[in-house]
């Protein structure tokens, strides 16, 4: 498309559609959590490798990107350790929490299906341009336009309302309210945030109105949006890792259909 | 590119917002030729903004309020000709719609359903049009007002609309800005031949680039019209009364010289602000603030003045060298402002925001005014009597039970400067007080800061307004642009600059 090479606005940007990207995360989780149980979890993040070597994230990058998933998942894991069913022989038991063998499994098979989930689903997703995922979902994925377009220059909103908090928090202490009653003063700012936020995307409303925008449904598109090879490897391998996972654990005989 | 201009004729035209008795506009006769340039002025309330939204057609539906008569553009209603008028609004901020520039220039385009090519021929053509040498995949958040301003201009030129619709473009941009902005303006219009009707209070900045001046008359209709030089003649003394700024003279109001000044209250020595730990925005800044004197603190934007005066206030923490209170000022509550309590700030130090909403906490007028008061601990007495007098002064009697956000800007301007003035701080700290104010408040404005000073409070005013800091007639602290490590500052008393 040479609009788009005039445009320059593709530079560097992933081959993948963002639209795919989104389908993909949402069909390994589905699959993922049709079955609680440690084989299928395992299989799947194997089958992943690839997918996140094939991201092209620097190994720093990926870390820091997926700590929340990384701290999460042992998190979990303790938690059902300690309360998770009772089953098998029990090793250790303190008031409400009984670690068992039963539990201990169901543990690792929480641990791995976390990573198995929320690893990939952020890999996909640190590639993602708001305004590309925008341009997929209202050209291929046909959402209404007025809805993803709203949507994408609200997201624009986000940073602005950073500021205010910091502000609304200084004027506070400037008008001599800052020292006590802390949680109802932050009940207050937070009222008052939204009002302000109320203000500033009408006032964002009416800008994209005079800009032509909700005066027909119909639009074009400056920046088209295509699926392609990349896309169409990307499912394929997507529903390998799914269709694996499960596989894998039916005919291991640990499928247990939503942890039943 | 020649795009021919559009007419305008309104007959007998009016709006009223649904759920109001008064009408926005109303009787409104007007007759624009294709080309024409106007500049529409009018008291505060006079329906200005109403009439361009109506032309943009975007007021809404019949839902929205009622109209009367006909308001025509080429001679089909404005709302079925989206696209053929182009709207630019005051603030720079809430006009950026997409994240890179490129993209947000198509957006008006996309919505007119122009052919991918046709658009990204259109593109360039309209951020050269203003001026805006940028990459297309320049990040919007990075932009200057004035650049956010010329940025939103050449998203409305991409349209290419026959008329263009300005909403006080200008008024909250710093005097950079806003030459950016009119240039601009002059220039697409000398090459489009666009019709255009702009709205601003400040007339100096449009003067020489309109054919005529149409001023709408608070109860309906037209006032005065004709070719600006006669009607600002004639209707000078008026529409000044009513807060159009008509020349950019100094209002009469002024601060008497050689008044009495007192201690030293507040001193600076090696200062380095930030608002971010670790990201210091101004540093070395050296001042003394004394007792019935004023500091006006100016340079272009992103130079850290803001944050500065926010230090000065003792709400930021200062990020590097001194800045200590001297006994007169700190009475006891130690040297470094921001250590105060909230509550030992308010007899002290008192901070006006730039954006008013951000410091309101009451339902009401009254009851924003008892907050500070309340605070300290005043007699119920006490409280009432400062709260009436601060009412009555500052022309808010009449809204003492309104709510605080459903004022017009320059009220709530009035009542942001009035709570910090229901404590009677020793300093004053105002970040851009005069932003965007019509020149009533203006004046009024130096008035109360003029009698501060005479009271021996002190005033610390970060500004771009050249006529706040010659009315305030104190030193001028000058910070310089590039926000490096360590900025150099300047400081020389206001009459000899260039």
């Amino acid at each position: 498309m040479t609009a788009v090479a005039a445009s320059g606005t593709r530079a560097g940007a992933s081959p993948v559609n963002p639209v795919t990207k989104l389908g993909c995360a949402l069909l390994l989780s589905i699959a993922l959590v049709l079955s609680l149980d440690w084989v299928s979890a395992t299989v799947a993040l194997l089958l992943e490798i690839p997918l996140f070597l094939a991201a092209g994230l620097r190994p720093r990058t990926f870390l820091l990107r997926t700590l929340p998933v990384w701290v999460a998942a042992p998190g979990a894991a303790a938690t059902i350790a300690l309360y998770g069913r009772v089953s098998g022989e029990v090793h250790f038991s303190f008031a409400l929490a009984t670690v068992s063998d039963g539990s201990l499994e169901l543990a690792l098979a929480t641990l791995l299906r976390v990573l198995a989930i929320g690893l990939p689903a952020i890999v996909l997703f640190v590639t993602v341009d708001p305004t590309d995922l925008a341009d997929g979902l209202g050209q291929i994925a046909r959402l209404p336009s007025r809805f993803v377009l709203g949507a994408l220059a609200g997201l624009r909103l986000v940073g602005l309302f950073v500021q205010d908090w910091r502000s609304l928090e200084l004027a506070r202490r400037a008008r001599g309210v800052a020292d006590q009653g802390r949680l109802r003063r932050f009940a207050g700012q937070a009222f008052a945030l939204l009002v302000l936020s109320i203000r500033r995307g009408s006032k964002l409303a009416t800008a994209m109105e005079a800009r032509g925008f909700g005066a027909s449904n119909r639009r074009t598109w400056a920046r088209p949006s295509t699926l392609g090879r990349a896309d169409a490897v990307l499912l394929a391998w997507t529903l390998v890792i799914a269709g694996g996972a499960i596989t894998s654990a039916v005919v291991a005989g640990t499928w247990n259909f939503l942890g039943r | 590119m020649g795009t021919n201009g559009a007419a305008v004729r309104a007959r007998g035209w009016g709006w009223r917002h649904a759920g109001r008795s008064a009408w926005a506009v109303r009787d409104l006769d007007l007759d624009v030729e294709p080309g024409e340039r106007i500049l529409l002025l009018g008291a505060s309330g006079a329906g200005k903004s109403t009439l361009l939204h109506a032309l943009a057609g975007v007021l809404g539906g019949e839902d929205e309020g009622e109209t009367q008569g006909s308001l025509l553009l080429d001679g089909a209603l404005p709302e079925a000709e989206r696209g053929r008028a182009g709207l630019l609004l005051q603030d720079p901020d809430s006009q950026v719609i997409l994240s890179r520039v490129g993209d947000d220039v198509a957006f008006g385009c996309e919505n007119l359903r122009v052919p991918r090519d046709e658009i990204w021929r259109r593109v360039p053509l309209a951020l050269a049009d203003v001026g805006l040498a940028l990459p297309l995949d320049h990040p919007t958040s990075e932009l200057s007002g004035g650049q956010k301003q010329r940025l939103a201009l050449a998203g409305v030129l991409a349209m290419r609309p026959g008329l263009l619709l300005l909403d006080e473009p200008t008024a909250n941009l710093d005097p950079e800005g806003v030459r950016e902005v009119r240039d601009a303006v002059g220039r697409v219009t000398e090459t489009t031949g666009a019709t255009l009707i702009v709205v601003e209070h400040r007339v100096d900045v449009w003067r020489d680039l309109v054919d005529r001046v149409v001023v709408l008359a608070p109860g309906g209709g037209v006032l005065a019209e004709g070719p600006p030089d006669e009607v600002l003649g004639r209707e000078g003394a008026r529409l000044a009364e009513s807060g159009v700024w008509v020349t950019d003279e100094l209002p009469a109001t002024l601060r008497r010289p050689g008044t009495r000044t007192g201690d030293a209250l507040l001193e600076a020595d090696g200062l380095a602000v930030a608002r971010v730990a670790g990201r210091p925005v101004a540093s070395g800044i050296d001042l003394a603030l004394v007792a019935g004197t004023a500091l006006a603190v100016t340079g272009p934007n992103g130079a850290g003045k803001s944050t500065l005066g926010l230090t000065l206030a003792g709400l930021l923490k200062p990020a590097g060298g001194d800045l200590r209170t001297t006994a007169s000022l700190a009475r006891g509550a130690g040297p470094a402002p921001h250590a105060w309590r909230s509550r030992e700030l308010l007899t002290r130090i008192g901070t006006v925001f730039q954006d008013p909403e951000h410091q309101f906490l009451a339902p009401t007028v009254r009851r924003e005014l008892e907050v500070g008061p309340a605070a300290l601990r005043l007699p119920v007495s006490e409280i009432a009597e400062r709260v009436d007098s601060l009412l009555d002064r500052l022309r808010l009697s009449g809204l003492a039970d309104a709510n605080p956000f459903t004022l017009s800007g320059g009220e709530k301007r009035r009542l942001s400067v009035a709570t910090v003035l229901a404590t009677r701080p020793d300093v004053l700290v105002l970040d851009e007080p005069t932003f965007g104010q019509d020149s009533r408040t203006w004046r009024e404005l130096v008035g109360i800061l003029a009698e501060l000073l005479d009271d021996g409070a002190a005033v610390v005013a970060v500004t771009h307004d050249t006529l706040l800091v010659r009315a305030l007639a104190g030193r001028e602290l000058r910070l310089t642009a590039p926000p490096t490590p360590s900025a150099p500052t300047v400081a020389v008393p206001s009459g000899s600059r260039r």
